[in-house]
């Protein structure tokens, strides 16, 4: 390691640092600009700075709905993804080697997979005359089709399947440093399956649990071809809306200034989960 | 052998299920005969494979998509490299602040990044340029490599490097002869996941792109926006096969859990 006060590190770091200042930050704070001027129709950009964008969101009910849905699918989608991930990374990491590379191509590897790819495979699953309802039609469940496409449930179930692996590779990544003895010790003790993954195992991953739910639902809250594509026009979360009034209204002050709202918000929640898990079980992150 | 409760095992494989379900979906529809969404169990054939390479439009983007995935991926490693060299082997004021830059495209959320550039791009007289949609997708992977060569090189021992440095190697012979060949697994990991991150990227890309310059996955989105046809189903199993592929250099290469831990 070398510490002093050479030049070098500076210089190595240049490049990158000023590509990402140019294409990063500059942009973010063009941005930021651009949502506190009006938009005129048919003109476009105004040229007095004005809240007026903000005030529009915060009056119309219209950005309430469509808020209140982004944040209830991407705390849903999170919530299933720490129920489903959590048991998943465990069982991964008890795997045999052999078992395990073959789990991991199959549970990990759609992540490799473009998104567009994988949501495509769900509006085919979904559809009125998808397998799933021809499966339900066949067993007599149900009587006739169970609408999916451009529903809540629809992007839900599609979302969790695009966002759970990030949840089972954080959890795995914090099993990695647990202690197989402390398992055995309740088992030796009489401790049931339920028992040892409810008071040995889960408080130790906590903090997996934090950073992938954290990551899960920043990542749902800002998706957009996926609630694009299954929820279509009628189910409008913030990202499709944010697309909508920029490429379909022209209206690019408002649709900065939604992108403002979606960050801090995204921002917001992130810092105060990270406050209240950590303050709730200090004991895990010393 | 550690045993794993049964009830877990039984969870497990339908977990996989799951994950495999859509993709396994859109393979079996590829082969269908028909002329919409179906299964083939009742007429399979490759009419759908045959009909890509009549579309133009989608094997242009095909090769566009790979190209700037290649371009954007080489670019990022010549920035990341020093970078990250600096970063893991180097104490100096500002370490902290330019690690976070540099890693702070994994923090923006797509859709904003995209609307950002595509101001930033009219505002320059560049949008829906190819070498705009470089630039975009060069910063937007940097982390990615930046990430494994960050990891490569911490881990490494510097004693070898000084060691050459005592024996009268230049600082150039050190990097070339030492340093490099000791991270080069970690560059080529990092190369790797950017240009596959570069290809599937679509939020982002649909701002930046224009009609000329659409991307693979712009494309099919586009196109799925309008039908969703076997045609989508048959291109999208290609990239199901060849991201297959990629896996297993990356497993040989690298490991596919450690790359895909540095996925996040």
């Amino acid at each position: 390691m070398t510490s002093g006060r050479s030049a070098l590190p500076y210089w190595l770091a240049t490049p990158g640092v000023l590509m990402t200042l140019a294409f990063v930050a500059v942009p973010l704070v063009i941005m930021l600009s651009l949502s506190l001027y009006p938009f005129i129709p048919g003109v476009g950009v105004g040229e007095h700075l004005t809240i007026a964008n903000y005030a529009e969101m915060a009056r119309d009910e219209y950005f309430h709905v469509i808020f209140a849905r982004t944040f209830g699918m991407a705390a849903l989608v999170t919530v299933i993804c720490i129920a489903i991930g959590v048991p998943e990374a465990y069982v991964l990491s008890r795997l045999s080697e052999r078992w395990r590379a073959v789990s991991i191509v199959i549970v990990l590897g759609p992540m490799l997979i473009s998104v567009v790819v994988r949501t495509l495979g769900w509006a085919i699953l979904l559809g009125n005359e998808g397998v799933i309802n021809k499966l339900l039609l066949a067993s007599g469940l149900v009587t006739e089709p169970v609408k999916m496409m451009f529903t809540f449930t629809g992007v839900v179930i599609a979302l969790v399947h695009v966002l759970v692996p990030f949840m089972v590779l954080a959890v795995w990544a914090s099993l990695q440093k647990l202690d197989g003895a402390t398992e055995q010790a309740a088992e030796s003790l009489g401790a049931g399956l339920w028992t040892v993954l409810r008071r040995i195992v889960f408080p130790q991953v906590i903090p997996g649990v934090l950073s992938g739910g954290l990551i899960v639902f920043a990542l749902a809250a800002s998706a957009f071809a996926t609630p694009a594509i299954i929820g279509g026009r009628r189910l409008k979360v913030v990202p499709t809306t944010i697309y909508d009034e920029f490429l379909g209204n022209l209206n690019w002050p408002l649709g900065a200034a939604l992108a403002v709202v979606l960050v801090v918000i995204v921002l917001a929640v992130s810092i105060s989960a990270n406050r209240l898990v950590e303050r709730r079980y200090k004991q895990v992150f010393l | 052998m550690k045993r794993t409760h049964p009830v877990l095992m039984v969870f497990h494989w339908l977990f996989a299920a799951f994950m495999l379900a859509p993709l396994v979906m859109v393979a079996l529809v590829s082969f269908t005969d028909k002329g919409y969404i179906a299964m083939p169990f009742d007429g399979a054939s490759w009419r759908w494979y045959i009909a890509i390479l009549k579309e133009d439009e989608f094997v242009n983007a095909f090769y566009r998509s790979v190209v700037l995935g290649a371009t954007a991926a080489t670019l990022a490693t010549l920035l990341a490299v020093p970078a990250g060299m600096a970063i893991a082997w180097h104490r100096f004021p500002g370490r902290e602040v330019i690690l976070g830059l540099l890693l702070s495209p994994l923090m923006v959320p797509h859709v904003v990044l995209g609307i950002a550039l595509l101001r930033f791009f009219t505002q320059l007289g560049a949008s829906g340029t190819m070498w705009g949609l470089t630039a975009a997708h060069t910063v937007l992977v940097l982390p990615y490599v930046l990430r494994l060569v960050v990891a490569a090189a911490t881990g490494f021992d510097r004693t070898v490097a000084h060691a050459a440095e005592s024996l009268g190697a230049s600082s150039w012979t050190v990097f070339r002869r030492v340093e490099l060949p000791l991270i080069v697994p970690g560059v080529a990991g990092g190369w790797l996941i950017a240009f596959i991150n570069s290809f599937d990227e679509l939020t982002m890309s649909i701002f930046v792109a224009s009609a000329g310059t659409q991307t693979l996955p712009v494309k099919m989105y586009n196109h799925i926006a309008n039908t969703i046809d076997p045609l989508l189903a048959s291109i999208s199993t290609v990239l199901i096969v060849l991201t297959l592929v990629l896996m297993m250099v990356l497993d040989r290469f690298y490991g596919l859990d450690r790359v895909l831990a540095g996925k996040q």
